[in-house]
């Protein structure tokens, strides 16, 4: 396997080359936290990490702009940009770890998405370098770049459309108000309910979050945030803005949580308290070791009116199965996250995870929902790509992909389905992160 | 426990008009409600089709709503209302189709605040060249499952597909939206929806909580909101926003030009009664890194008076959706 780091974006451009002039693909890694095996090389690719392209090349804090290296950390780009009162708004629980490239790929989320937006929202012009190793801008600081939305397409391919070298992200002010509550309910139903409530309420919170009893608890345990432990489920939300929306928003949300028999509503009364709880919920996947060595987080988005009785199913194919679910997701976005925690040294297992992971995708489509939220296809959903769409529909797609990559060359075998565009339900396959 | 397939309530029947008029004509002619007629190239010639009108499917809880393409924005606005929501897209005529917006990405006023117009689309159906409706993106307000075929189709000027039923997200209405006179370099607030200047006035508008609309609005004098500059030579220049000063220093030499900049976004919108004076403002666009859309009149000036950028890129993107060049020839200058 050939790896390579480029440190500018020629070298970049010129690796894309050298792997072309070769006839072999590549397929771009940033710091592989991705969770769909999206940088996973298939096809016996050449590997490009993006690790080493790691400077914040301009930040114009009047425009609210900054030009990135793919490389650079998630969080690294917020705390460059805090003393100016700014932040990059999509926050992965990962954004520790994660970079900026990986996020432009995946069109990754976070908690904080539910208000502001995805990271296509936030994406002002992308460098890349096309599969044929040219380079070109997509997008521009300008509002409306002209002719097709290319900068649209890339945001999301996976890697399949080419490689970012630099990126112009929007940042977002500070608010100058910000509360932080966490709800605790005796029945998951009655803090999905409250979730549902919330929204059709009229109420869109910064971000709303959900975490059951098992979650909680782990995480309660790990990081002593203050979480109730005889909880079945607790809401964290978070509104802001300037000061009187957000005491109005917060007395809407009390309202609809007590209403749905919340026990308590607890208002962080300070920066330390707020941090804490939300450290509580972004350890949560560090959390779940303590019960099993081995989880599958899923991904995938339900219409929010449906929480409720998609939540319901959830819990009962694992019971069906036999195995330990776990909810830590988003929930004012419908964006639910089961998380199947396993040993994998027990016979047999690996069956029970992988149908359990079927069953509830079908569930979340049957219900007028989609196959993920924010992690992306990769290869772990590519051969499911058919539950939610018709062989016309990825056809439509599968042109768009040729039209940037005529050859295949740009981290092949992910997103779409292989030959038959039917593409009949398989197991996950091999070689996926889980 | 009713997981019934939502799908299935969806009746795609209505599309099967649209499908089968494209299929028949030689060249295909989208067409909305002509609010933005002359916008790009020339208008085509051939075979006109409309998108079925009316709401699809609404689920106020969700904030998401499905509707034909050909409804217009006025009737949307108004189901919307009635469960104290909207989708902030904000035609200067409330006649335009929602597909038609979509189509020439005419973005609104309250972009600042409320997004471009390619934020606020989820899914759409399509009907493609060979007359098969296609599906891209998704019902939910997240989504990334594919390729973003919505966000292709925004501002593609019906050239790879036409418009059939679009799911759009919604937003709270705000409970309060004022306009005040902002003073020259006064700071506008935090989150302001819009910040208009014709280079003489400069107004601002606050959206929210009442409460905190009035703290923002301390010193400032309440006014109308802005009006819309109109003539029959009109334009939109499109610039990053720290150029939006230079422009408009520069279109206010230029005789005949009216002219309303959106601050912080990088639209300014142009109106004139001699097309000289569109030429000029292109000009004035091209000299500050920009573009300028035509949107009407303009002689013998097209669409966007430069070739685009990625034209290779583009023409491969516009042959894979439509091989024989049939969808709205000459919309887009490919």
């Amino acid at each position: 396997m050939a790896v390579c780091w480029p440190e500018t974006g020629a070298e970049l451009a010129a690796a894309v080359r050298v792997a072309r002039r070769h006839g072999r693909p590549f397929v771009a890694r940033g710091s592989g936290t991705g969770l769909a095996g999206g940088a996973t090389p298939l096809g016996d690719p050449v590997v490009i990490v993006t690790t080493r392209m790691n400077r914040v090349l301009d930040i114009d804090p009047q425009a609210r702009v900054a030009w990135v290296e793919p490389g650079v950390l998630n969080l690294d780009l917020s705390r460059a940009v805090s003393h100016l009162g700014l932040h990059y708004a999509p926050d992965p629980s990962s954004q520790q770890a994660c970079t900026i490239g990986g996020n432009v790929a995946t069109n990754a989320g976070g908690p904080h998405c539910l208000a502001s937006g995805v990271t296509s929202a936030h994406v002002l012009a992308v460098e890349v370098v096309l599969p044929d190793g040219e380079v070109a801008q997509l997008g521009g600081l300008e509002p409306d770049a002209p002719g097709y939305d290319l900068r649209g397409c890339f945001v999301g391919s996976e890697g399949t459309m080419g490689i970012a070298s630099r990126v112009a992200v929007r940042l977002t002010p500070n608010p100058p108000a910000v509360a932080t509550m966490l709800c605790d309910f005796t029945s998951i139903e009655a803090a999905a309910a409250a979730v549902s409530g919330t929204i059709a309420a009229g109420v869109l919170p910064a971000a709303l979050e959900m975490m059951d009893a098992r979650i909680t608890r782990a995480v309660e345990d790990f990081v002593g945030a203050g979480f109730p432990r005889d909880a079945e489920a607790v809401l964290l939300i978070e509104v802001d803005g300037l000061a009187d929306g957000v005491a109005e928003q917060v007395a809407a949300i009390s309202d609809v949580a007590r209403g749905h028999g919340a026990r308590t509503v607890r208002i962080a009364a300070d920066e330390t308290e707020r941090a804490l709880l939300w450290k509580g919920r972004k350890s949560a996947f560090g959390a779940i070791a303590r019960i099993a060595p081995d989880y599958y987080l899923h991904d995938a988005v339900v219409p929010r009116t449906r929480l409720v009785d998609v939540l319901r199913r959830v819990y009962e194919v694992a019971d069906e199965q036999r195995l330990i679910m776990m909810n830590v997701f988003h929930a004012g976005d419908g964006n639910l996250h089961p998380l199947i925690v396993f040993d994998r040294r027990e016979p047999g297992i690996w069956e029970r995870v992988h149908d359990a992971g079927t069953e509830i995708l079908e569930t979340c489509i049957a219900a007028g929902g989609v196959l993920t939220g924010e992690h992306g296809v990769g290869i772990e959903k590519r051969d499911l790509m058919a539950l939610q769409f018709s062989p016309d529909d990825l056809d439509a797609q599968a042109r768009l992909r040729d039209a940037f990559d005529p050859d295949g060359a740009a981290n092949p075998l992910k997103v779409l389905p292989r030959g038959s565009r039917c593409g009949e339900l398989q197991r996950v396959p091999e070689g996926t992160w889980i | 426990m009713d997981l019934s397939d939502l799908s299935d309530l969806i009746d795609l029947s209505a599309l099967d008009e649209l499908a089968g008029a494209v299929t028949a004509a030689i060249a295909v002619v989208p067409v909305g409600a002509r609010t933005q007629w002359e916008v790009g190239g020339p208008p085509p010639t051939g075979t006109t089709v409309t998108a079925p009108a009316g709401v699809v499917r609404y689920e106020p809880a969700d904030m998401t709503v499905t509707v034909g393409a050909g409804t217009s924005y006025r009737e949307l606005d108004a189901v919307l209302a009635e469960h104290g929501q909207e989708c902030a897209l904000d035609p200067v005529d409330a006649n335009a189709t929602i597909g038609g917006i979509l189509a020439t990405g005419l973005s609104g006023r309250r972009r600042l605040r409320h997004g471009p117009v390619r934020d606020h689309l989820l899914e759409v159906r399509v009907v493609d060249a060979d007359g098969r409706v296609v599906k891209g993106g998704g019902p939910t307000v997240k989504n990334v499952t594919g390729y973003d075929l919505p966000r292709l189709f925004v501002g593609s000027f019906g050239t790879l597909g036409v418009l059939g039923h679009v799911t759009l997200r919604c937003r709270p209405r705000p409970a309060t939206a004022r306009w005040f006179r902002v003073a020259d370099g006064a700071h506008p607030g935090f989150r302001p929806s819009a910040v208009l200047s014709d280079g003489t006035t400069t107004s601002v508008l606050l959206e929210g909580a009442a409460a905190d609309v009035t703290v923002q609005a301390a010193g400032m004098q309440e006014c109308d909101p802005p009006g819309h500059i109109d003539g029959e030579h009109r334009g939109r220049i499109s610039v990053a926003p720290g150029r939006v000063d230079a422009v408009g220093a520069a279109l206010a030499r230029e005789r005949g030009v009216r002219w309303l900049a959106e601050l912080g976004v990088g639209t300014v919108h142009v109106a004139c009664d001699e097309s000289a004076g569109l030429a000029a403002a292109r000009a004035v666009a091209h000299a500050h890194d920009g573009w300028l859309l035509r949107e009407a009149g303009g002689g013998d000036i097209d669409g966007y008076g430069r070739p685009l950028p990625n034209l290779a890129l583009m023409r491969r993107i516009k042959s894979a959706f439509d091989p024989t060049g049939k969808l709205a020839p000459g919309r887009l200058p490919l």
